[in-house]
C-alpha cells in the first residue's frame, strides 16, 4: 500500500553543540490516504516540528521524508514551494487570514497564487464557503467574523485547490469547546476523502473521536499509533466512551 | 497576487496614508527647493539672456560674472572691431545707480547702457509693454521694467512720461518693458550708453562689455577663439557667460549650501519616514507573508508584491507632491518678487528618480526581511 506521507528515521535538531535541541529522534510514521491522522502528545514533544517537516516548510536534519511519492527532503527553492502550492492545504492555529481581504478572497489565495483569474478563483472559494455554511459571510472581512467562522474560512483556503494532503496544527485550540467541536465535524465531513490524507496536530482530547488514527508522540519520538474504529462522521457527538481502539504495534 | 498586494497595502489605511503623505511631502519639498534654487541661479543670468541680438560677449579676463565687472577701454572696443569675422561690435554698460521717485521712494536699479547708434542690448520689440525702444534716442530718457515701475510707483497705472532721479540726474520714462527678474529683484532700466555712464557718475573706464555679432557663416565658437587670440580679452557666447555666472554664484555664495541642506533634509525625511513606515508595514504583515510562503507563494512573487506596494505609494505620493508643487509655483509665478521661479520638468524628473530610488531602497529592507523568513514560523503561536 502506498502512503500519502512516509517518514523514515527522521531527525530534527535545533541549534548545535551545548544548546542543541533534539526535536525529532528517529521518527518513523506512515500517513495513509483517506484517513484523518491525529498527532498528539504533551507540549514540546515535537508535533509541530514533525508536521512542518512533512509539510515541507522545515528541513529535517536526517532521515527520509516522502510525500505523495516525492522525496520532499530533496526538493528546494521554488520547486518545493510549487509542490506545496499544488499538493498541500494548510490550517493554522491562528488562522493567519489577510485582514484586508474578504472571506472569499482569503479562501481564494491558493488559486490566485497559482495564477488563476481573480473572478473565477473568488467564485470558487465563495462556493466552497457556502458548502461550509458561510454563504452569507463570503464578503465579510476577518475582523467581522467569529473565531469559528474565521477557521472555516481558513479551511476553505486549505481545501479550495483540492490538495492531496491537508495539514492542520491545533485547528481548535483558539476556539471554545463547542465551536472547536463543530469545526472538527466540518473537517471530518468535508476534508476527509478517499484520495486525500489529513493530518491534525492537537492536544485537545475532546476531538480525538474524529481521528481515524492517532499517533502519540513523546520527547521527539512516536510512542504508538492507534486505529480508531468509531471515528469521524460516524462518531457520536457526545461520547468519547464509544471509542473502540486498537493498538497497532509498538 | 498583485491584487492581494494592493489590497494588503490599502487595507491598513493609516499606514497607507502616512506613507503617501511622507512621500508627497518630500516630493513637494524637493521639487520646490530645487526649482527655486534653479530659478534663483537663472536669475543671476537674466541680464545676459535678455540680450538676444548679439551672440558674443567680450570682457576683461578678470571679469568672472556679470555683476562685478573690470572695465574695458575704448581701445579694446576698436581691437575687437578689427578682428576678422566680426560683423559688428558695440558697447554695453552695466551699473547700479540709485533711483528716486518724486515721493521719495528709492531703490538701487540695474542700469543697462546700450549702444547709442544701434540700441543693441535694449529690450526686444516683443518685450515692450508701453513706448518704443527708439524713444531712447530722446535726451535723458530711460526704459524701465514693469516690476521696477510698480515698485517705484506703487499703485499707479503704467504710464509714460513720469520722471525719476538717478543719482541726481532727472530722467524721463519713455518705455515700459518686461524684463527677466535680476538676482536681487532690483528694477531694471535701459538708456543709451552715453547717458548711462553719466547717471553713474564717473565717465572714465565704464565700458563693461563689448557685444559682438559674427559675420554670417562664422561659428560663434570660432569667433570667440579668434577674438581671444587677437585681443587677450575673454570672449564667450551669451550661454557660456550665463553658465560662468551661475558657477560663480554656486562656488562663492552660501546659496547652494542653503538649498542643499533643505534638499538633503527632504530626502532624508522622505527616505527615513517612508522607509520606516514601509518597513513597519511589512513587519506587521510578516505572519501573513509567512502564511503566503507556506501556502505556496514563491519568493519571486513576494518580492514582486512588495515592490508593487512600494511603487504604488511612491507613484501616488509623487503625483500628489508634484501637484502641490505645481499649485505653489502657479501662484508664485504671478507675484512680482517671485516671477520667473517655475517648476522645471528637469527638476520634476530628477525628483522622480530620487523618490523612486529612495522608496526602492526602503523596500529592499522589507524584501530582505521577508525573503529570510522561514515559512515554518506560521505554525508557531
Ligand atoms: N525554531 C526553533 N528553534 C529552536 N527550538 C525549537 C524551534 N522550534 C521548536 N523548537 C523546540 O523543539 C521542541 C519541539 O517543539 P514543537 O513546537 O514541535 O512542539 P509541540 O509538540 O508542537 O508543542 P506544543 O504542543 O506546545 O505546540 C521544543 O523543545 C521546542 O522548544
Ligand atoms: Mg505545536
Amino acid at each position: 500500500m502506498s502512503f500519502a506521507a512516509e517518514c523514515r528515521a527522521v531527525e530534527k535538531d535545533f541549534g548545535s553543540g551545548e544548546t542543541r535541541i533534539r526535536a525529532l529522534r528517529s521518527v518513523d510514521l506512515e500517513i495513509p490516504f483517506g484517513e484523518l491522522t491525529m498527532l498528539v502528545g504533551p507540549s514540546g514533544c515535537g508535533k509541530t516540528t514533525l508536521l512542518s517537516v512533512i509539510a515541507g516548510v522545515l528541513n529535517a536534519t536526517g532521515g527520509e521524508v516522502q510525500v505523495l511519492g516525492e522525496r520532499i527532503d530533496s526538493l528546494a527553492g521554488d520547486r518545493l514551494v510549487q509542490f506545496r502550492r499544488k499538493n498541500l492545504g494548510f490550517v493554522f492555529q491562528q488562522f493567519n487570514l489577510l485582514p484586508a481581504l474578504t472571506a472569499a478572497e482569503n479562501a481564494a489565495i491558493p488559486l490566485l497564487a497559482a495564477g488563476l483569474p481573480r473572478k473565477s478563483s473568488v467564485d470558487r472559494a465563495a462556493q466552497l464557503l457556502a458548502e461550509l455554511g458561510m454563504e452569507d459571510r463570503v464578503d465579510a472581512y476577518p475582523a467581522q467574523l467569529s473565531g469559528g467562522q474565521q477557521q472555516r474560512v481558513a479551511f476553505a483556503r486549505a481545501l479550495v485547490h483540492e490538495p492531496r494532503l491537508l495539514v492542520c496544527d491545533e485547528p481548535t485550540s483558539a476556539l471554545d469547546a463547542e465551536t472547536g467541536h463543530q469545526v472538527m465535524e466540518l473537517l471530518a465531513s468535508h476534508a476527509v476523502r478517499p484520495g486525500r490524507a489529513t493530518i491534525v496536530v492537537t492536544h485537545d482530547n475532546r476531538v480525538f473521536q474524529f481521528a481515524d488514527r492517532i499517533a502519540r508522540m513523546e520527547d521527539g519520538r512516536i510512542t504508538g499509533v492507534t486505529v480508531n474504529r468509531m471515528s469521524g462522521a460516524n462518531a457520536s457527538p457526545t461520547g468519547h466512551s464509544h471509542q473502540e481502539n486498537e493498538q497497532v504495534n509498538l | 497576487m498583485n491584487y492581494v498586494a494592493l489590497r494588503m497595502l490599502t487595507g491598513d489605511r493609516a499606514k497607507y496614508l502616512s506613507l503617501i503623505f511622507a512621500i508627497a511631502f518630500s516630493t513637494f519639498l524637493l521639487e520646490n527647493q530645487s526649482s527655486i534654487f534653479a530659478g534663483i541661479m537663472k536669475r543671476t543670468t537674466s541680464q545676459i539672456l535678455d540680450v538676444t541680438d548679439a551672440d558674443v560677449w567680450v570682457m576683461d579676463k578678470k571679469t568672472l560674472y556679470i555683476d562685478e565687472v573690470k572695465a574695458l577701454t575704448e581701445n579694446d572696443l576698436y581691437r575687437v572691431r578689427g578682428v576678422p569675422g566680426v560683423l559688428w561690435a558695440v558697447r554695453l554698460f552695466k551699473g547700479q545707480p540709485r533711483a528716486k521717485a518724486a515721493d521719495g521712494t528709492f531703490r538701487v536699479v540695474v542700469m543697462m547702457g546700450v549702444d547709442d547708434a544701434s540700441l543693441v542690448g535694449a529690450p526686444s520689440r516683443d518685450k515692450m509693454i508701453l513706448g518704443s525702444v527708439e524713444d531712447l534716442r530722446q535726451p535723458d530718457s530711460v526704459i524701465i521694467d514693469r516690476a521696477g515701475y510698480k515698485f517705484l510707483f506703487p499703485g499707479q497705472p503704467l504710464d509714460l512720461g513720469r520722471t525719476l532721479e538717478l543719482n541726481d540726474h532727472l530722467v524721463r520714462i519713455v518705455g515700459i518693458a518686461e524684463a527677466s527678474a535680476p538676482f536681487a529683484t532690483f528694477p531694471v532700466m535701459f538708456s543709451r550708453y552715453s547717458q548711462a555712464i553719466k547717471f553713474v557718475g564717473r565717465e572714465r573706464d565704464q565700458l563693461s562689455f563689448v557685444l559682438v555679432k559674427p559675420q554670417p557663416g562664422i561659428p560663434v565658437r570660432d569667433l570667440c577663439d579668434r577674438i581671444e587670440k587677437y585681443t587677450d580679452l575673454r570672449a564667450v557666447s551669451g550661454r557660456a557667460f550665463a553658465w560662468q555666472t551661475v558657477f560663480y554664484y554656486v562656488k562663492n555664495t552660501g546659496i547652494p549650501v542653503n538649498f542643499g541642506i533643505t534638499i538633503g533634509i527632504a530626502l532624508i525625511v522622505g527616505a527615513v519616514v517612508a522607509g520606516q513606515t514601509f518597513y513597519i508595514f511589512t513587519i506587521e504583515n510578516l505572519k501573513q507573508f509567512g502564511a503566503l510562503k507556506a501556502i505556496g507563494v514563491t519568493n519571486g512573487s513576494i518580492v514582486g508584491m512588495i515592490l508593487l506596494q512600494a511603487l504604488t505609494v511612491a507613484a501616488i505620493g509623487y503625483s500628489i507632491g508634484s501637484g502641490i508643487a505645481g499649485v505653489f509655483f502657479s501662484i508664485t509665478l504671478h507675484n512680482d518678487p517671485t516671477r520667473g521661479l517655475v517648476l522645471l520638468w528637469q527638476n520634476m524628473a530628477g525628483v522622480a528618480v530620487a523618490i523612486f530610488f529612495v522608496v526602492f531602497l526602503a523596500s529592499l529592507l522589507s524584501v530582505r526581511r521577508v525573503l529570510t523568513l522561514e515559512p515554518a514560523v506560521v505554525f508557531r503561536g
